[in-house]
């Protein structure tokens, strides 16, 4: 029987028989469908799934007019910072980096970010932000954006002002770990507020708020709190909200926005928040499983973000770095498997932009 | 990645129009389909035509809206974005802070 070279959720390559990748895709859809309460994908869904996958050769990609919009997040820093994980440590100026990836790797949206990319450390630094933000604006012809992760741990102690509410969960303090996180993302709002009003004062066609929820609840609340001031006060801002993982942690709970519970949203649910909120585009995150097969996790994504682009009113782009949306979860993805997750994403999940 | 993702399903930013598309999909909330649409009737291509590097190469130096390549006097950055708010008929934040600077007489 005909084997395939195809991989697992860590990268590591792996061969399988075309019927066993249809089991995994299908598995895979299963516990998509399950986790997130959508839909199944159709029969020719899997079968294109599985083609893809199967495609002897080394990469693949969408049919001529099936092209998507890119946008990014991490800015100028991908290229730059070198952090011992997953940047590249080349040593040159934020807006050279801005210019070669809008001239040379044909991207059609570019953010500036600060090495400590979160709203809490821009603040200090806002001023030099802003001047930079002001050039990056001048030099750039594609859409510039500024981007910052809402990072809503560092208001947390020992960082921040606020008692950590997974510790005072773990002392049986349900009452005060609530009251912890709403303080924190009472902080948190003005700060975003903030910080991405100043940006727009300086020139930026919008900001990036990226890992979103990476903190929970409070935090996913405290950032469409943020983004609703922000379209009230920069009606034109293009605004991005992509988010920190599948669902949203219920470190609060009970935490409302718009008189509902925010703990435990799928992407087709988060995606309505954000447009009430005045979001422009949506950033669905799936998370990889690193002990599955790749047609396993592109196939759960796939089942997740095709019925977040079905039910959303405002465009929606897979988020698909390093450990999600299918792609595997490793420093160097490997393109193999980042232009098969790519292609599904794009005509199968139909999305606007990656 | 960005070149893998570029190569399997990018629309090519400056090469081609993917700039364009990304400003409806943010200005007016635009999906892909309708953006492309909206694109391609201002620009007078169709949007098979707006991914075409050799098409898009040449109009963009016609309608002056930015270049990938170095040509003299080819306007870029913000003179070419404000000369793509007119093609697109839509306002930028970019452009009115540019606009905000100047002292006109």
């Amino acid at each position: 029987m005909t084997e395939y070279i195809t991989r697992m959720g860590d990268g590591r390559t792996v061969t399988m028989t075309r019927e066993q990748i249809y089991e995994d895709a299908m598995a895979g859809m299963a516990d998509g469908a399950d986790a997130a309460q959508v839909p199944s994908l159709s029969d020719e869904d899997i079968e294109q799934i599985v083609d893809i996958i199967c495609n002897k050769n080394r990469i693949v990609a969408v049919e001529r007019g099936h092209e998507v919009i890119l946008t990014e997040d991490g800015g100028p820093h991908k290229f730059m910072l070198d952090s011992g994980s997953c940047c590249n440590g080349v040593e040159m100026g934020r807006i050279d980096v801005m210019e070669t990836i809008e001239r040379g790797i044909g991207f059609d949206t570019f953010e500036l970010t600060t090495t400590d990319y979160s709203i809490k450390p821009v603040k200090p630094i806002v001023g030099p932000e802003m001047t930079a933000m002001q050039q990056a604006a001048m030099r750039l012809t594609v859409p510039c954006l500024y981007g910052a992760m809402p990072n809503m741990g560092l208001y947390y102690s020992p960082d921040g002002a606020h008692l950590n509410p997974a510790d005072l969960m773990r002392e049986f303090r349900i009452e005060e770990a609530q009251q912890n996180a709403e303080a924190a993302a009472e902080q948190l709002t003005r700060d975003i507020v903030y910080v991405s009003e100043s940006m727009m004062s300086a020139g930026a066609d919008g900001f990036n708020f990226d890992n979103t929820a990476s903190a929970g609840d409070a935090e996913f609340v405290a950032t469409l709190r943020g983004v609703e001031q922000l379209r009230k006060d920069y009606p034109g801002a293009y605004i991005t909200m992509g988010m920190a993982a599948e669902n949203v942690l219920g470190i609060h709970g009970e935490i409302e926005y718009d008189g509902q519970i925010v703990a435990g949203l799928y992407p087709n649910d988060q995606v309505k928040l954000c447009e009430k909120a005045g979001a422009n585009i949506f950033g669905a995150v799936v998370n990889t499983n690193t002990s599955r097969s790749f047609a396993w996790n592109v196939a759960r994504a796939a089942t997740i973000v095709k019925d977040c682009v079905k039910n959303s009113n405002i465009p929606v782009h897979a988020n698909m770095g390093m450990g999600v949306c299918g792609v595997p979860m490793l420093e160097t993805p490997p393109i193999d498997c980042v232009t098969r997750a790519s292609k599904i994403m794009a005509e199968v999940a139909c999305v606007d932009g990656i | 990645m960005f070149v893998a993702h570029y190569m399997a399903s990018g629309m090519g930013g400056l090469r081609t129009s993917g700039d364009l598309v990304a400003r409806m999909q943010f200005t007016k909330k635009m999906r892909l389909n309708e953006a492309k649409e909206y694109v391609a009737k201002k620009l007078g291509v169709t949007t098979f035509e707006m991914s075409d590097e050799q098409i898009m190469r040449e109009l963009r130096e016609e309608l002056r809206i930015g270049v990938v390549t170095g040509v003299p006097k080819a306007p870029r950055g913000i003179s070419a974005k404000m000369n793509i708010e007119d093609l697109l008929g839509i306002k930028m934040n970019s452009c009115e802070f540019f606009r905000s600077l100047i002292n006109k007489r």
